[in-house]
């Protein structure tokens, strides 16, 4: 079992809490793992990546090599387009659809939904919108985590333990909210690729 | 015992708990600002009544860490790699003295520049310095050569090395742990000279140190962290430094190089390790993360060894990061490639936050500077260095620590005025204010700003030693009040700083402005904190 993960979006989106669940469910599973994560100057407001390397066997390299990818995971859709040179041609491209414009010359979101939609596997998801449906604005990118959860290799009950972790310190109710999110982006994609 | 998953840096630094540590000392500085942080958060450092700090830059942490050394206790000082610079007088010197408790000195480089201005390579200060050094390949590796050097410290008495690189520092990994050490006591060194650097004396320790080079080369034989990987195809044998072996067989499934491989995480280099390789195969690939360092000793100046390749022959490209597709190349193997980045995605460059006291700092000085031809704002590093770029493109230079100042002075001293000076509050303690002495003693026309924000931004939001001192430093310097003036950075407020602005680059001799408003993301930070408590004392209730 192996799986590489490009984690994607932008400063502030919250796509390390995605690394840490991802992270800690797999340490649960037994498995091995390398995170690679951009911290500094790049967390001021652009664009930002991590390397999610998920293995039953050691892992070499921190940087997951060109077109070997197995999934884009990004929580902006302009943003999933960037790592394209990463992702294996039958790898999964995983997207938020709720773009984030903080630059002038932010392309049109249907231009950027053309090129997502070139890519054979792909899940495109108003991550948003369903967490503020559950009434949790802020689990957007936890409903990201649910939506890659059918393509990760790793069992559920592992994610729920790595967000009681992550999220314990914080109370319950803020558990119960991360993980109504999960699965909410869970459902979704089982859906969409139906 | 259950793997704890841990950033390279945090690896180190729980090592460092782990192993006794009893002080560190540090800046902050990307990728190495995690290794104190974690310590500083740490409940176990605590009990252990370990002292973490931030200094007010990287030579006080160097010399405080030295301190520690001299009476015994183990030390650890950590920056960034341009910190070393900074450092290098006490670093240097340090390897005269040699250590008396174990001392690790961690810098971290910055290979392809993510959040530096160079991507200089620490190595060749461990050689400068002819100190042992180390260089993990991983996390592991990380936190087991903590204990090592530690060790290897009070055994030969010499402070140790560790660089490490961004892509370890930053990346997260399983890591077993030791069992724990407790710390030493108190106990002066058994030479009552050995710390006293005068001609003499240092003429004395330089003959011991240079004695010791055999010790420290039969170490990097030895120790076990330098490995001899044999193999039956001898067309080719590779050396791969620190994390550049890990993109080597990143390319060979099951890690099973056809080739020789000498893997190399310890200096000064083995030499009979190295010899074995050169005499046993045809050609030698060098893999080094960073400079060529390795690969210009084996291939000396005049390049006669041709059978050495690497970053100096382009075999390698010379700068940047290594990867596995860079590796994969050298060894002719075939290259992975996904699709091409889509013409319709842009660049997204790091910006101010919005609601940034700088931004309104920036737009203050842009306008006030119209009169005058362009070309005259000296800054530094800092979040304010962001002033570069698009919409503001406001700032002219970004050198080193504290040269803004300095750089200003320097310029208005030869009639370039007025010459505007921009740094921020702890920068401004890092290497300011020996610059505003300067200054002050010259009387140069220069209009200062210290962008005080409170905190260490650009870093994550440490502490700055600036806290609550600038105008008392700036007074104690000798800076005239009159032309010293505080302001707030608002929008509401523009008109008002606009004008202290204009009136101070009028005035002919040294002015300080201080805008001062607290930095949005420590300040988000602790009106949710405030929240919470307010919270869980409501629950109480």
């Amino acid at each position: 079992m192996k799986r590489d993960i490009i984690l994607a979006g932008v400063g502030g989106q919250g796509i390390l809490s995605i690394a840490a669940s991802i992270g800690l469910a797999a340490v649960d599973a037994g498995l091995f793992l390398k995170q690679a994560e951009v911290h500094g100057m790049s967390q001021r407001g652009g664009d930002v990546q991590s390397n999610l390397r998920v293995s039953d066997k050691e892992i070499a390299s921190d940087l997951i090599p060109y077109g070997k990818a197995d999934m884009i995971l990004s929580v902006e859709p302009m943003e999933s387009l960037r790592y394209l040179p990463w992702l294996s041609p039958d790898g999964w491209l995983i997207t938020n659809s709720t773009a984030f414009p903080n630059i002038p010359n932010y392309p049109k979101e249907d231009d950027i939904m053309v090129e997502i939609k070139k890519q054979p596997n792909h899940i495109i998801i108003d991550a948003d919108f369903l967490a503020k449906e559950l009434g949790a604005p802020r689990s957007a990118n936890m409903v990201m985590l649910g939506a890659a959860t059918p393509f990760l290799g790793i069992d559920y009950k592992h994610l729920e333990i790595a967000i009681r972790q992550l999220f314990g310190k914080k109370g319950e109710k803020i558990v119960q909210i991360n993980i109504d999110a999960m699965i909410a982006g869970e459902e979704f994609a089982r859906n969409y690729v139906k | 015992m259950q793997k704890m998953l841990l950033l390279g840096d945090e690896a180190i630094a729980q090592a460092a708990i782990d192993a006794g540590m009893s002080g560190i000392f540090a800046y902050p500085g990307t990728p190495s600002t995690e290794i104190n942080e974690y310590v500083q958060a740490s409940k176990q450092a605590k009990e252990q009544k370990v002292f973490a700090t931030w200094a007010a830059n990287e030579k006080t942490a160097m010399e405080a860490a030295l301190g520690v050394s001299y009476v015994g206790k183990r030390s650890m000082t950590c920056m960034k790699h341009v910190g070393l610079n900074v450092a290098a007088d006490a670093f240097i010197n340090s390897a005269m003295t040699g250590a008396n408790g174990g001392l690790v000195v961690v810098s971290a480089d910055d290979p392809s520049m993510h959040s530096s201005q160079n991507e200089q390579d620490s190595r060749f200060y461990g050689k400068y310095a002819m100190i042992p050094t180390l260089e993990p390949s991983n996390q592991q590796e990380a936190y087991d050569m903590v204990f090592y050097g530690f060790e290897l410290s009070e055994k030969l008495q010499t402070p140790v090395l560790l660089r490490i690189t961004t892509r370890l520092a930053h990346s997260r990994a399983g890591i077993v742990r030791k069992p724990v050490r407790k710390p030493n006591e108190i106990s002066l060194p058994s030479d009552p000279k050995q710390f006293i650097l005068l001609p003499a004396i240092a003429r004395g320790r330089y003959k011991g140190l240079l004695k010791n080079q055999d010790r420290f080369l039969e170490e990097s034989e030895t120790s076990g962290f330098n490995t001899y990987l044999d193999a039956d195809d001898k067309s080719l044998g590779i050396i791969a430094s620190g994390i550049a072996y890990n993109y080597l067989v990143e390319n060979y499934p099951d890690k099973k190089v056809p080739y020789p491989v000498l893997k190399i995480n310890q200096y000064p280099i083995p030499r009979n390790l190295i010899a074995r390789l050169e005499r046993e195969c045809d050609k030698v690939l060098l893999l080094e993360e960073g400079a060529p360092l390795i690969e210009e000793l084996l291939k000396g100046y005049l390049s006669k060894n041709l059978n050495i390749t690497g970053r100096l022959d382009g075999t390698i490209p010379r700068d940047g990061e290594l990867n596995p597709n860079i590796v994969a190349r050298a060894l002719g193997l075939a290259d992975s490639q996904g699709r091409e980045i889509p013409d319709v995605v842009m660049g997204r460059p790091p910006s101010l936050c919005v609601g940034c006291g700088h931004i309104d700092v920036y737009k203050a000085l842009n306008e006030a500077l119209l009169e005058y031809s362009a070309g005259r704002v000296f800054s530094d590093i800092g979040c304010y260095t962001l002033g570069a770029l698009a919409p503001f493109n406001a700032i002219n230079t970004c050198v080193d620590m504290g040269a803004s100042i300095t750089m200003a002075k320097g310029a208005a001293d030869v009639g370039f005025v007025p010459a505007v000076a921009v740094i921020g509050d702890s920068t401004f303690t890092h290497s300011g204010m020996t610059g505003l002495l300067d200054a002050v003693n010259d009387n140069s026309n220069i209009t200062v700003i210290i962008s005080d924000n409170s905190t260490t931004g650009m870093t994550g939001g440490q502490k700055s030693a600036a806290f609550g001192k600038v105008e008392a430093i700036c007074r104690g310097l000798g800076v005239d009040e009159e032309h010293m003036r505080t302001i707030k950075p608002l929008k509401k407020n523009h008109e008002e700083n606009l004008k202290v602005i204009v009136e101070e680059l009028k005035y002919e001799g040294l002015s300080v402005i201080i805008p001062r408003r607290e930095c949005i993301q420590t300040l988000n930070k602790r009106m949710r904190q405030k929240a919470k408590i307010k919270e869980l004392k409501t629950q109480k209730n």
